[in-house]
């Protein structure tokens, strides 16, 4: 029975912590289905790569309207993190906290380790070159793991035939 | 000589009752997800899967393989290629691995 190879390609393009467990999630699933992963960083997505960001990925909680105060097991119905409140020093470090907390009680590892995880499970990652540009980055700043620095051109390229996925 | 004539299967090939598993039936389901031979090394993995999954009633997800037995990531996508989740859970004579991580 030959079937085709099924190929996923995901284009990270955000830094906050939340947005960067979508793709590990999914490309993680996506390898342990026999699916090829492939990763593209672009934009803030490149704080997931980038050595001395990525164990330090944040969460705001100003103009945050998801992050609802019951989240903290407080019995505040759907009432939000007031946005005042929100720009006290140390608040955006303490959501951050939280998340970082909700997401090991799933039993989900911090995005270092998980994206280890995705690579040695044969995942391939991507530097964006125009992000690379624009921020000052060289191939050094980026974890193991990273491939190469390449251009929106050559991800068309490489992910012929992929579903794509766009964070 | 064992063969499958008798034995569960579901709709995705994975055994509806566990008790029913041998290891010449996890040879055999071994042999059609690609693994032509089971090295002491695979059989850690499946006695691992065997002890948690029974006692749980689901399969391991691949983190808790990693994490439970000492196998590297990279080891364990070496040993069962191309979809280790759904791979070992079969051959462990396990439901499909519920969990996301």
């Amino acid at each position: 029975m030959e079937t085709e190879q099924r190929k996923i390609a995901f284009i990270c393009s955000k830094g906050d912590l939340d947005m960067a467990y979508p793709a590990l999630v999914m490309g993680w699933a996506a390898l342990g289905n026999g699916i090829d992963v492939t990763i593209f960083f672009t934009f803030w997505g490149m704080d997931m790569i980038t050595k001395d960001r990525q164990k330090h990925l944040e969460l705001a909680p100003v103009a945050n309207t998801s992050m609802k105060m019951r989240l903290m097991g407080l019995p505040t119905g759907t009432l939000g993190i007031p946005n005042l409140m929100g720009i006290i020093p140390g608040m955006t470090a303490f959501t951050s906290w939280f998340m970082k907390k909700k997401i090991a009680e799933v039993g989900a590892p911090p995005v270092d380790e998980y994206l280890q995880m995705l690579v040695d499970g044969g995942a391939h990652l991507y530097a964006c070159k125009m992000t690379v540009d624009m921020f000052g980055l060289k191939k050094e700043d980026f974890v193991e793991g990273v491939e190469d620095i390449v251009t929106a051109s050559d991800f068309m390229d490489m992910t012929e035939g992929s579903q794509i996925i766009f964070i | 000589m064992t063969d499958l004539v008798n034995v569960a299967l579901n709709a995705e090939g994975f055994m509806i009752d566990p008790n029913q598993w041998t290891k010449e039936i996890a040879e055999i389901l071994a042999r059609q997800e690609g693994i032509d031979v089971l090295t002491p090394e695979h059989w850690r993995i499946i006695d691992f899967c065997r002890t948690t999954g029974l006692a749980s009633g689901k399969a391991p997800t691949l983190r808790q393989i990693t994490v439970g037995t000492g196998i590297s990531t990279k080891d364990l996508f070496a040993l069962y290629p191309k979809g280790p989740a759904k791979k070992v859970a079969k051959i462990a004579g396990l439901g499909k691995p519920e969990g996301c991580v």
